[in-house]
């Protein structure tokens, strides 16, 4: 797992901070073609409140649309990074190190997308002020006559996923504490003086070395509980509804957990794929970290297929009514049922096939289109999840009903990707989205080893 | 007698590790010489001394302020509520299970980073000498000696193989 060519500190400082020092001629281009993106956004969404929702394409009994859709999707997208930094760290996997910090920040703005998507989804996003600070220490605002079922499940999600963008926000400055102060030593003026802020003094002698190297792992050992909390609570908006046929099901937080990290590693793939082709880091994003992410997927691919089947056979084998004309309207009813073969394709199949050749898996356009594909896949998969249960007539409902989404539902979800996409740009001209320390430690670590008449190029580890 | 930073740099692990040896011959006490770098090097790679820390109480202590945090929150807005819900307790554990169980991760998480943060004796802005090439993959030994000492101690570590010594302060700005 050492393809690379060595590298010297002074290397890795200038060509891991051309994002940030030297800043390409196109960044200001795609900037603003992405900030305008956004601004279009912002005013459906800003339309839908004004005219309410009757501009959307939700109506009784699917409430619940693209808005709850995305924000499922980009939840998963965000379990990709902690995941992937936390598992890596603990197993001290060495081709982690180029892809930890870009899989951390992605967490950071893919949860703050979706936690934006409920507030839209509100409709009056003014008014969930009240559900957190009315009366001191305790949340709720009764004193309203507001009387929400403060036991509904609904509760758990903004705790865990809070706690899941502190915690994550958290761990990605500590870890960038080291990254500040060489940006301290290589800026002037205001920049120095906020580096300098950011860093706090950090002069790198061997007890902050030490807490450092601690910090990576406790906070990875803490922070990895939440994670698979977070998208098992989301699963459980569905799953602790009984009323809902299809998404009352046990096997739902698993089942969103794999899929949650299906979709974020591929996300992350796709991130570094990118990175390397535009800021020209080859050194550092090869070929054989990419290869390494793609065998990962296939493991956490056919565990997530593994869950989907289980999910449609305990469906099928209880033979409940209700559960049945779900299960019908998913698999016989068109177009739901060329959804459901096309999710399932670009989920598992397509991916897949091209993972298991090695050829392809090191073929970087390749790698991208299979990683677009699988998060095609896991959008539609949420939205085949959430709209025909609620489509189909059910013990609590008295209507049928489709569901077609308006364009300011489309508006508003294109631009929740143009806005990761911006800040995932934003934020590689402030920090490195690769840690420097990192790589460097991993060049003082790397060595080779002569077996026989082969030289092997290796790397040492600590215990 | 007062004594005075000086801050040789090497270019190798191996010089820094012969400057550190000379030093502890020489009779320089540990605590009063480092090594500052860039990355992690392996611990005991200078023969640094061991750095003894209580990070791992903080998690521990967060966790309990977090689960008391959470239960009493939880059962608080509960009791604040006392309508009966399909014939389950006002004060029903399963709800409070998660919120809980998140406030109790929150708090260990934001203790463990006070935690680094204070074992890291950081923010350090006062700190003294410190030479910007450490961050371009010098290796800097850091002594404190007596005044009397520098120009023996500036021997030494050139001796060692520095291919710098600094004695003037640059301060590590905010």
């Amino acid at each position: 797992m050492q393809e690379g060519k060595p590298l010297n500190s002074r290397q890795v400082n200038r060509e891991l901070l051309v994002s940030i020092l030297n800043s390409p001629k196109w960044f200001f281009m795609a900037l603003a073609i992405l900030g305008f993106i956004v601004l279009a956004a912002m005013s459906a969404a800003g339309f839908m409140i004004n005219q309410g929702f009757g501009v959307t394409g939700l109506n009784r009994p699917v409430m619940w649309g693209f808005f709850i859709t995305n924000f499922v999707f980009w939840i998963g997208i965000s379990h990709a990074g902690v995941m992937l930094s936390a598992i890596l760290r603990l197993s001290k996997a060495e081709w982690r190190r180029p892809a930890t910090r870009a899989a951390e920040i992605l967490t950071v703005f893919s949860l703050m997308t979706a936690m934006m998507m409920p507030l839209i989804h509100t409709g009056r996003p003014w008014r969930t002020v009240y559900w957190i600070y009315t009366l001191p220490f305790i949340p709720f605002d009764f004193a309203r006559g507001i009387w929400p079922n403060i036991r509904s499940p609904l509760v758990w999600d903004p705790s865990a996923v809070y706690t899941y963008l502190t915690s994550s926000i958290l761990f990605v400055m500590v870890a960038l504490i080291p990254d500040f102060a060489v940006l301290r030593d290589r800026t002037t003026g205001i920049s120095h003086r906020i580096y300098g802020m950011l860093a706090m003094g950090w002069q790198g002698n061997a007890r902050q070395w030490k807490l450092q190297v601690i910090a990576g792992v406790l906070l990875s050992a803490l922070i990895l509980p939440v994670f698979v909390s977070v998208h098992s609570i989301v699963s459980w908006d569905f799953g602790m509804a009984v009323s809902v046929k299809s998404w009352h099901s046990t096997i739902f937080a698993p089942y969103f957990v794999v899929g949650a990290v299906h979709s974020g590693v591929s996300a992350v793939a796709l991130v570094l794929i990118i990175l390397r082709y535009i800021y020209s880091w080859q050194n550092y994003i090869r070929h054989e970290h990419i290869d390494a992410l793609a065998r990962l997927l296939i493991v956490v691919a056919t565990g997530w297929f593994y869950f989907f089947v289980m999910e449609v056979i305990f469906g099928f084998y209880g033979r409940e009514a209700d559960e049945i004309a779900v299960r019908n309207f998913q698999f016989t009813v068109s177009p739901w049922n060329i959804w459901m073969m096309i999710f399932v394709g670009l989920t598992y199949f397509v991916p897949v096939s091209i993972w298991l050749s090695r050829s392809m898996r090191r073929n970087l356009w390749i790698m991208s289109l299979a990683c677009v594909s699988v998060n095609i896949g896991m959008w539609l998969e949420r939205f085949l999840i959430i709209v025909p249960g609620l489509a189909r007539k059910q013990l609590l409902t008295f209507d049928w009903y489709t569901y077609r989404p308006s364009s300011v539902e489309w508006i508003i979800i294109i631009g929740t990707f143009a806005m990761v996409s911006m800040l995932m740009l934003t934020i590689a001209r402030v920090v490195p989205l690769i840690p420097l320390y990192d790589i460097k430690e991993g060049e003082i670590l790397r060595t080779e080893i002569k077996i026989g008449r082969v030289t092997i190029p290796a790397v040492f580890r600590e215990d | 007698m007062a004594k005075s930073p000086i801050l040789g740099l090497f270019e190798s692990a191996d010089h820094a590790a012969d400057a550190g040896d000379a030093l502890k011959a020489a009779g320089v006490p540990q605590a009063d010489y480092d090594f500052l770098t860039d990355t992690p090097y392996p611990e005991g790679a200078f023969g640094e001394r061991y750095e003894s820390h209580r990070l791992y109480i903080f998690p521990f202590v967060g966790a309990l302020i977090g689960l008391t945090v959470g239960i009493l929150l939880t059962s608080m807005t509960q009791m604040a509520y006392p309508l009966v819900q399909g014939g389950k307790p006002i004060l029903s554990l399963p709800p409070m299970a998660v919120v809980t169980y998140e406030s109790t991760m929150l708090t260990a998480i934001i203790f463990t980073i006070i935690g680094i943060v204070f074992e890291s004796r950081l923010p350090a802005f006062k700190e003294g000498l410190y030479d910007t090439r450490i961050t371009e993959g010098y290796i800097g030994v850091l002594v404190n000696v007596d005044d009397a000492d520098l120009t023996q101690t500036q021997t030494l570590l050139t001796q060692a193989g520095a291919i710098d010594v600094v004695r003037k302060a640059e301060k590590i700005s905010a």
